[in-house]
């Protein structure tokens, strides 16, 4: 035996041990990883059985029995709650179509163009983003008071454009700079005007930008709920409604239309992931 | 002509997102700063000063517990978040394979379940009768007179729950855009796996871990949710304070000064942050999220 197979046998001890102890690394992080998976789904977990109780009193806090009725007839038996999810709705179309037409031309300019105010813009943009939501709301509440404008639906939907609207942008923007400029200036050689060079060449590829900045603004906008408070005057939305009961206790139709939010906003989220991926391959 | 045109597109375009921006973000602030040195009461008007700064003073001094408070909670519960969020983040980036997304959306689903339900919801498995309490006090593991609800620690689970994905996400882009090579090259060098990960692995990482404390502080700190749904009646944060104020006392002036003052310290805080680290992290991870 020579001295370098002796030296290669002595150094295969350590490494494999090493190789041994990595895989039980990375085995418990596994585990972590689906144990915190668990504690994140356990309150969704908690909104969606309760859908399914059948609570005595007002209570609906301990379990009492299954029933189907608050899915079926019942669902709509609380008017108040269905007029907040059906503002809560209208609220997120509004927003999310107000603050993907704004956003959209925000993003094109800062991604497309080098201009004056650049900096400034970027800098407003990033404040209105981290500005922490109570501050929004309660500067709102105060500039609607000074200025006598009635608050109500309407300034509910002015707040959510202002709020969804930086982060349409910022998706835009990543999709414009990755954007290759000569094939514009191919629709314009090819005598394209600005309109159709937009409506025909530009539009589509910044698309899925678009479609990702939608989805997030009526996301944010349906789940609002400090901004919306001090916004809404007498205006009741969803979160608005839930917060207002919630003293004395949540009835299963809460349950029932958040089991039905989150039912339907996951199911989006994965046709828009399966669209693109197909698009992408 | 046309140079002209093309040169003034871009104002086109910022046009209309601009003014809506100063309207309904810039003038506010600007006008709540003013709001905030006026006197005077909900009865008798207000008087515009420009030089009364005794809410800022009574504001801090009056407030203060509530405000060591927010520091408190929204500290302690990003320091547990980033203990939580680094192992999953690590694994998900270097071990996810071909599954990343779908765990990076399973992170995701509590935002699917809106923010005040899914805080509610804790109330009922943290509650003295609830799902985790129950159980435990039938089993005679922990005394009948244990609760966690309107404590301290209620309000810290519920920050850390509810924005536990924004420490995960910008830690995982920021693992992810690590380069293989650069590991490979770390344990050909060093071989040791502890020191390729704080000599090389988590230098790299940092920003994100930056972008996560920014993305979970800022909220938590402002957050009035969980202290009034978990936190009972003596853990209330500064939140509460201005909320307090607006929709209860009616005292704008100081509910405008406490605002302003809550705003100034978060984006000094951010915009050193930005200046040292670049903006482009948080909007990422803003975004992905």
């Amino acid at each position: 035996m020579s001295a370098a197979t002796l030296e290669r046998a002595a150094g295969q001890e350590p490494r494999k041990k090493v190789r041994q102890r990595r895989k039980t690394g990375e085995r418990l992080l596994h585990w972590f990883t689906w144990l915190l998976i668990i504690w994140l789904a356990l309150p969704i977990a908690v909104v969606v059985a309760f859908s399914f109780n059948n609570p005595h009193g007002r209570y609906n806090y301990s379990w009492t029995g299954f029933t189907f009725k608050y899915w079926g007839s019942k669902l709509f038996a609380i008017p108040d709650l269905t007029t907040a999810v059906e503002h809560s709705i209208l609220v997120a179309v509004v927003a999310t179509v107000g603050a993907t037409v704004l956003g959209t031309l925000v993003g094109l300019a800062v991604g497309k163009y080098k201009f004056r105010g650049q900096g400034a813009t970027n800098l407003v943009q990033f404040a209105a983003i981290s500005a922490p939501e109570v501050v929004l709301g309660s500067s709102l509440a105060t500039f609607f008071l000074q200025a006598h404008i009635q608050e109500g639906a309407l300034t509910v939907m002015a707040a959510h454009i202002m709020f969804c609207m930086s982060f349409v942008a910022i998706t835009v923007r990543a999709r414009v700079v990755g954007l290759d400029p000569s094939v514009e200036d191919a629709a314009k050689d090819l005598g394209a005007g600005p309109w159709d060079t937009f409506r025909l060449v530009t539009l589509p590829m910044i698309m899925p930008g678009v479609i990702a900045g939608a989805m997030l603004a009526f996301a944010l906008s349906i789940d609002d709920f400090i901004t919306t408070e001090f916004t809404s005057g007498s205006f009741v939305t969803y979160p608005l409604w839930i917060w207002s009961v919630s003293r004395q206790g949540l009835p299963p139709q809460v349950n029932v239309m958040g089991s039905i939010i989150f039912a339907v906003g996951v199911i989006f989220a994965i046709a828009n992931s399966v669209i693109s991926r197909r698009r992408a391959a | 002509m046309r140079s002209i045109r093309s040169k003034l597109t871009p104002y086109y375009l910022m046009l209309p997102g601009g003014l809506w921006l100063a309207i309904f973000f810039a003038v506010p602030i600007i006008m709540m700063i003013g709001l905030s040195t006026m006197n005077g009461n909900i009865i008798a008007g207000f008087g515009d000063t420009w030089h009364h700064f005794g809410n800022y003073t009574y504001g801090f001094t009056q407030y203060k517990s509530q405000w060591i408070r927010s520091a408190e909670y929204a500290g302690l519960g990003c320091l547990i978040s980033i203990v939580l969020s680094y192992p999953i983040a690590y694994w998900i980036a270097f071990y996810g394979g071909t599954r990343k997304s779908t765990y990076l959306f399973l992170i995701l689903l509590p935002f699917f379940v809106s923010f005040v339900l899914r805080t509610i919801a804790w109330n009922y498995i943290l509650g003295d009768q609830g799902l985790l309490l129950e159980p435990l006090k039938h089993l005679h593991l922990v005394s009948q007179n244990f609760h966690i609800l309107a404590t301290g620690w209620a309000v810290i689970i519920g920050i850390v729950y509810n924005y536990l994905p924004f420490m995960i996400l910008p830690i995982y882009v920021a693992l992810e855009r690590v380069d293989h090579k650069v590991i490979e090259a770390g344990r050909d060098l060093y071989a040791n796996p502890v020191t390729v990960f704080t000599k090389v692995v988590l230098p790299l990482s940092l920003p994100g871990v930056f972008a996560g404390v920014l993305l979970n502080f800022v909220p938590a700190a402002s957050d009035y949710v969980n202290a009034s749904v978990l936190g009972g009646t003596g853990n209330s944060m500064i939140g509460n304070v201005i909320y307090d104020q607006y929709f209860v006392v009616q005292n704008y002036p100081l509910q405008a000064s406490l605002s302003f003052s809550l705003m100034a310290i978060l984006l000094i805080g951010i915009f050193s942050y930005a200046r040292v680290l670049g903006t482009e992290d948080v909007l990422e991870a803003a975004a992905v999220a």
